[in-house]
């Protein structure tokens, strides 16, 4: 039995004087598995994330990446195998993309002529031609360019696990699909551990092979998306009614 | 106008001089002002409830008046004294807070989601502030280095008064003489370079707020660099002036400069040493500490002056006691009295010759008559001094319907002229009583103590350079008060120049 890319276990975090944000919770992310945490705004979703990248540190219980406990990591080490990919994508508005996505290897000290030809082909992997892109300034692209750059940058140093939060929630929907067949495509050559922050029970099922239902704090679901589509927990029926369909005329 | 461009064309080579050292001033305290305030902003935009304290006493140190700060500085070892070390710091302070001010605005206005996206990517601290957050502020952190640069040429100017030279200089010579071209000599440059200060800095602080290829940005810094390095070069290169072995140290008023120039010139002429000129040094707290400390070595004090002000004895009405008392307490304190100069500036008490005529004023005595119907305006000094206003209204029992208008020295000279106040305490030797047809009443009570002028210097210095003694001795008792009152009035009225008005006053002695 191998180790597990990510496991909580027994985690609880509040912040000073609030309801804790996670209650004892539980979770076991497999190599190379994409795992969908879907829930309500506020339920806790982000933090989780957070944890793994040692960002937040947890009140008691323990978060392993990779079997180490991330307390036990150097942060600066960690968050190199755990790329991350914000909601608002959080690109240096004072860099090109080329200079957006060479961040991180830079920083591991990779010569300029290593650099250059990993940002090319990243870019090309994400689908913008590294011809076209790779001189532009973040506020010259659609929001949709940004987020494959935010995907490219994330991926620059080749983490073997890649968090997304809420990656896809600003776009237009013909925009998101589109996405979600590059993410498809991406993750089939390149078989990441993924954990994809989601308040849309359809996005969840387009991207992930496990899913997981967060409700106050407390994972209620963790199962084949197929299972949870099957499930009778109240919460993740109303998460389901929201996902809309196509009506029939 | 063509007297101004006149004035320039005549003195072009200490007007390149001045303003060398004003733009030395002003870029070397922003410099420092940067240096230490960038850090600061930092630090109190990563600790909050540092921020609060250090942006208060930031706020407070801009509060003071640049005057009363230079003042709070004077007495201060190190820091403070006189000439460009206490104006550089008092203009570092100054500079302070627009630059703390614009880094904290600037690192603060940072997407928060770019600073997690960092942190999440493995950046250290330090990495952050460089590569991502300073690149991100920078273009506030300009927009501050711009407001302080060009608050700097302004204060910059005030540093005049304690000797550090720049273009305040004029602006004060011109404001003792009373006369608007040497003001404007100085004030137009001034005018100029802090609009040439903010227009660069404006250009440079666009070019980085602007998107930009990195390439040009990195253009704008480096010839924004090369700019800064030709012109602090050049200034540097102007603003050296001859480096004298004596000092000579005058007080701010158009009889200081002369006397001023008089001893220059006289060391000049009898010895071999070279003289750096420090005149138009504020009143006599700052001459008396810039003795003390050896920033100056010699100036011209007034015995009643240095017996009262200096000294803080009570007044004595008799010249030679004066004299004698006051010789023996500077030798005390390391410096020597010269023999008197041969003129008594003592205070004059002035009004109009037309109202002296009409209700046939001759003594002090005769307008406190005429004071429950008249105004009266003095300088700062006189109001303050134990043998000023005072002892001077309990003396003569005059009584102003309303508190004396303070004001500066030389302007009360106007002020009585054109009727704004009707009685002023000037000085005897003023050329402006002949020019602006002013009389002089007489101290029938015997109130004002003798101001015979003499020369005091540092005894080391005399010690070392014995012809100096030699020398200005030559001009005791050889300066009456009617030559004073001449060159005083050749200055002040005649706006002719003071070192010629010295040459040739000179030139006749012998």
């Amino acid at each position: 039995m191998p180790v597990p890319a990510i496991e909580f276990r027994g985690v609880s975090f509040a912040r000073p004087g609030r309801p804790p944000v996670l209650d004892d919770f539980n979770l076991t992310v497999e190599t190379g598995d994409v795992l969908a945490l879907v829930g309500r705004s506020g339920a806790g979703k982000s933090t989780v994330l957070r944890l793994i990248n040692r960002l937040l540190e947890p009140d008691s219980g323990a978060i392993l990446v990779e079997g180490r406990d991330t307390r036990e990591w150097k942060p600066i080490q960690l968050r190199r195998r755990v790329g991350y990919v914000l909601q608002d994508v959080g690109l240096f508005p004072h860099m090109t993309v080329a200079g957006n996505v060479g961040v991180v290897p830079r920083l591991e000290g990779w010569a300029a002529d290593r650099v250059a030809p990993r940002v090319d082909e990243l870019l090309e992997l994400v689908g913008l031609s590294a011809r076209q892109f790779a001189a532009r300034w973040p506020d010259e692209l659609s929001g949709g360019q940004r987020q494959r750059v935010g995907v490219a940058r994330a991926l620059a140093v080749d983490p073997p696990v890649l968090l997304m939060d809420e990656p896809f929630g600003a776009l237009d929907p013909l925009t998101r699909a589109e996405l979600h067949r590059e993410f498809r495509r991406i993750q089939a050559r390149l078989r990441k551990t993924v954990i994809i922050v989601t308040h849309d029970m359809g996005e969840a099922f387009a991207l992930a092979d496990r899913m997981g239902v967060i409700e106050e704090g407390r994972l209620i679901v963790s199962d084949q998306p197929e299972a949870v589509a099957a499930s009778r927990e109240p919460i993740v029926r109303q998460l389901l009614d929201a996902v809309p369909v196509v009506p029939r005329v | 106008m063509t007297r101004l461009i006149a004035f320039w064309l005549g003195h072009r080579s200490e007007l390149a001089a001045l303003l060398g050292q004003h733009v030395l001033l002003v870029a070397g305290s922003t410099f420092v002002s940067v240096a230490l305030g960038v850090p600061l902003g930092i630090l109190a935009a990563r600790r909050p409830r540092l921020a609060a304290p250090l942006m208060a006493i930031t706020s407070i140190v801009q509060t003071i008046p640049s005057l009363a700060m230079f003042g709070f500085l004077l007495p201060v070892p190190l820091v403070g004294g006189v000439g460009a070390r206490a104006a550089l710091v008092v203009l570092i302070l100054y500079g302070l807070l627009p630059i703390v001010r614009t880094t904290i605005a600037g690192l603060r206005g940072i997407d928060p989601a770019i600073r997690e996206a960092g942190v999440a990517m493995g950046m250290t601290a330090r990495e952050l502030l460089r590569q991502v957050e300073l690149p991100l502020a920078l273009p506030s952190i300009v927009a501050g280095v711009r407001v302080a640069a060009v608050v700097g040429v302004g204060s910059a100017t005030i540093a005049a008064a304690i000797g550090a030279g720049g273009l305040g200089e004029y602006i004060y010579r011109g404001l003792s003489m009373v006369d608007t071209t040497v003001i404007l000599a100085g004030a137009v440059p001034a005018a100029a370079l802090a609009l040439v200060v903010d227009g660069s800095l404006l250009w440079l602080e666009r070019q980085l707020s602007a998107r930009r290829r990195s390439r040009s940005r990195l253009m704008a810094v480096t010839m924004a660099a090369v700019i800064a390095a030709v012109v602090l070069l050049s200034s540097g290169a102007a603003a050296r002036r001859v480096g004298g072995a004596i000092v000579v140290g005058s007080k701010n008023f158009t009889e200081q400069l002369v006397l001023g120039e008089l001893l220059a010139q006289t060391i000049e002429r009898e010895t071999s040493l070279a003289v750096d000129r420090r005149l138009n040094l504020g009143g006599t707290l700052i001459c008396d500490r810039a003795l003390m400390t050896g920033d100056i070595d010699v100036y011209v004090e007034y015995t009643g002056t240095a017996l009262t002000a200096v000294f803080h004895q009570p007044i004595v009405t008799d010249a030679s006691a004066v004299f004698d008392t006051v010789r023996t307490l500077y030798a005390k304190t390391g410096r020597t009295l010269l023999p008197p100069l041969g003129f008594n500036n003592t205070f004059a008490i002035l009004v109009r010759g037309a109202d002296a005529r009409s209700r046939g004023l001759r003594t002090i005595e005769d307008a406190a008559r005429e004071s429950p119907r008249w105004r009266a305006g003095f300088g700062y000094e006189f109001v303050e001094r134990p043998d000023g206003y005072p002892g001077l209204s309990k003396i003569y029992g005059l009584r102003f319907p309303d508190a004396p208008h303070v004001m500066d020295l030389t302007l009360s000279y106007r002020a009585l002229a054109s009727g704004q106040v009707d009685l002023i305490a000037g000085d005897a030797t003023a050329g402006l009583i002949k020019g602006l047809d002013l009389v002089q009443l007489e101290d029938n009570r015997h109130y004002f103590p003798p101001y015979d002028a003499a020369a005091v210097a540092r005894a080391e210095t005399l010690l070392r350079y014995p012809q100096i003694l030699t020398a200005l001795e030559r001009l005791s008792g050889r300066v009456s008060a009617a030559d004073m009152r001449a060159m005083n009035y050749a200055a002040d009225v005649e706006h002719r120049d003071v070192a010629a008005i010295a040459r040739q006053f000179l030139a006749s002695l012998r």
